[in-house]
Order: structure tokens, then C-alpha cells, then sequence
């Protein structure tokens, strides 16, 4: 754990909240486009080129990028806003619901098959 | 730029597949970055979160400029069952001043794997504490270590407090066999149990 003050990075050119609440961790993130517009943030464009291999987890593109979590929701919205990321729920169905006995069985079964 | 990003390992099998959260928690030095490691099949990763100095989760960035924060690192690991399916794992610290932590990660959590160490079972205290405030199901893996004591079950659920039909399962966090034996235990356990009847 560390202190230290949020680096001022974070508040050059654009908004402080997420967009869309529904952003959550584990929100799948795509990129809509391989073409990168110019007037990118540095750090808008690098969700964008980790973007252009595969989809990743919202959580897992702040792990790769060395950002906190919520300052990539705040990326991800502007990103989105304008057109440049597909954005995913974590689970096709809504993802509040309590989990059910069909994704319990198959978890179960994913992970009785790895044993 | 980091040479992850052209290893194509990192990336989700197939953009559809459902992902599902599962919590890691437990005392300082019990096994959790251990277990994480050893189930992910993605290098395990560190995720930050920015909390404010009196705790609470930062969800937005207003009003932080100048303020100071601290930033906690949670390890993440990722396992596929399938290619339609893959657990992601959340390793979250067990410490009563990160209750606004929890009550944000477990939001659509499938459950909680609590490691406990017999060593130092009062260590736990804090993160059965925490626990039993959510409303999340959980199992205890006991992370044995070579010097580890070895009590009588019931004395060790009555230390915990556990409720009957809780799983306590024995687990080594560096031998993947028995760290997915406690993974299927929670599951197994999620199943049998609807979550109503879990309520004390
Ligand atoms: N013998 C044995 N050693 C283990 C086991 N699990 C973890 N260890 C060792 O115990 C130490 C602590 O494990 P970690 O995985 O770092 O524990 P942690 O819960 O992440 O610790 P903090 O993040 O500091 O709270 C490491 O040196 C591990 O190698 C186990 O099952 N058996
Ligand atoms: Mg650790």
C-alpha cells in the first residue's frame, strides 16, 4: 500500500466521473476501430492499442497499464462517448442477478474437468 | 510500452465469454497472492484502487486533485472454464479498514474463498468479521504449512465461528490440484445452499 497524490495526469482534458455507471471491473472492452484518432489523450490511446489484439476485462487493461481502476472507467467513458470501444457487461444476462443453478453446474463442471 | 501487450495470451479466449467474480481473501501472509498464481492461467496482475485517507472507495476523480489518497493493490488472476466461461479471481485484503473495499468488490461476486492460516487463527477474526457482513457465501481453505498444527475440525469452525453447512477444506496455495479442490468446494457449496437459507 502507498500514499501519494493522484498524478496530475488524471485531470488533463477530460471528464472526472464515468459516463455510464454501468462500468464495472470486469466490463469487456473492445476496440470499435484500428484507426487511432490524433487527438488522443497518451493515455486514451494506450487503452486503445492494448485494445487492438483482443478483449479485456476493464480491470485487466488497469493492470496491464499500471492505472488505477477508476481512472480507466473515466478513460473508457470518453472513449466509448466517442465511438472508439465496444463495451460488454460482464455476463451476457444482467449482471446483478443472483447467480443460478445453471452457471453454478457449469462452473462445477469447468472446474471438475481441470482436476 | 510493456511486452504484454503483443503476448496474445493475455487476452480473453473469445469476446462473449462470460466472466464471473470470485473473492480471495483472508490474513496477511496466508496464501492468497500464492493461490491466485497458482490457479490463474493468465499472468497473474495487480490491479489499484484508490481509496481516501478516511476509507472510502474513490469512484469518481472531482474534487482529488491536491487531496491525497492511497492506493491499495489487489492481485488478479484469471481462469477459463471453456471458452464461454472464466473465473475471475479477486485477491482482497482482510482488514476491517477496507470494509468500503469489500462492500464495492463483492457487488455481483459469485462468492468468497476465505484462506486461514491454523497457525494464527486469530488472525482471521478480522476477515470472518468482514464476511459475515456481506451478503456473499463463502468457503474456508486452510492454507496448511509445514509447521501448521493440526486441530480437530470442530474446534477449528467453533475458533471461526463458521456456520455448520460452511465448507472448511484443507488446500497447499502452491499445488493447483488441492487450490481447485477448494474452489470446488465454494461452488459445490453455492449450489447445494440457496443463498435464503444461508441467513442466519
Ligand atoms: N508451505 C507453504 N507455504 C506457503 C503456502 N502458501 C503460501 N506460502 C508461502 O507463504 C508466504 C506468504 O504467501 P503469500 O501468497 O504472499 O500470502 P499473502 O496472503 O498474499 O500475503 P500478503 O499479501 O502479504 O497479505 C510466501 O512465502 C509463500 O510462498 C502453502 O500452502 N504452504
Ligand atoms: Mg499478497
Amino acid at each position: 500500500m502507498s500514499r501519494r497524490l493522484i498524478p496530475a495526469y488524471l485531470w488533463t482534458g477530460g471528464r472526472t466521473h464515468p459516463s455510464r455507471n454501468v462500468l464495472d471491473r470486469l466490463t469487456v472492452l473492445r476496440a470499435a476501430t484500428d484507426h487511432l484518432p490524433s487527438d488522443l489523450t497518451s493515455s486514451g490511446r494506450s487503452v486503445l492499442e492494448i485494445l487492438q489484439h483482443g478483449a479485456l476485462p476493464l480491470a485487466e487493461v488497469a493492470a496491464h497499464l499500471e492505472m488505477p481502476v477508476i481512472f480507466v472507467k473515466v478513460l473508457v467513458s470518453d472513449l466509448f462517448d466517442q465511438g472508439l470501444l465496444i463495451v460488454r457487461a460482464p455476463a451476457p444476462v444482467e449482471s446483478d442477478a443472483k447467480p443460478d443453478q445453471q452457471l453454478l453446474e457449469r462452473v462445477i463442471r469447468g472446474l471438475r474437468a481441470l482436476q | 510500452m510493456d511486452s504484454a501487450h503483443s503476448n496474445r495470451d493475455i487476452y480473453l479466449r473469445n469476446p462473449d465469454q462470460r466472466l464471473v467474480k470470485v473473492i480471495v481473501s483472508g490474513p496477511f501472509g496466508v496464501g492468497k497472492t500464492t493461490i491466485i498464481r497458482t490457479l490463474s492461467d493468465i499472468p497473474p496482475l495487480r490491479t489499484e484502487e484508490v481509496m481516501t485517507e478516511t476509507g472510502a472507495v474513490v469512484d469518481h476523480l472531482d474534487g482529488l486533485k491536491d487531496k491525497t489518497t492511497t492506493t491499495v493493490g489487489l492481485d488478479y488472476g484469471r481462469m477459463s472454464l471453456g471458452d464461454d466461461l472464466a473465473l475471475c479471481l479477486f485477491g482482497t485484503p482482510g482488514q476491517k479498514r477496507f470494509q468500503a473495499l469489500w462492500d464495492d468488490l463483492t457487488q455481483g461476486a459469485l462468492g468468497a474463498l476465505i484462506l486461514a492460516d491454523t497457525r494464527r487463527i486469530a488472525d482471521s477474526y478480522e476477515v470472518m468479521g468482514l464476511i459475515e457482513r456481506q451478503d456473499l457465501r463463502y468457503a474456508v481453505a486452510l492454507n496448511l504449512f509445514p509447521d501448521s498444527p493440526r486441530y480437530p475440525e470442530e474446534e477449528l469452525r467453533a475458533a471461526l465461528d463458521l456456520a455448520p453447512e460452511t465448507p472448511m477444506i484443507a488446500c497447499d496455495a502452491r499445488d493447483r490440484r488441492t487450490s481447485l479442490d477448494a474452489l470446488l468446494a465454494l461452488a459445490e457449496h453455492l449450489l447445494a445452499v440457496p443463498e435464503f437459507e444461508q441467513q442466519p
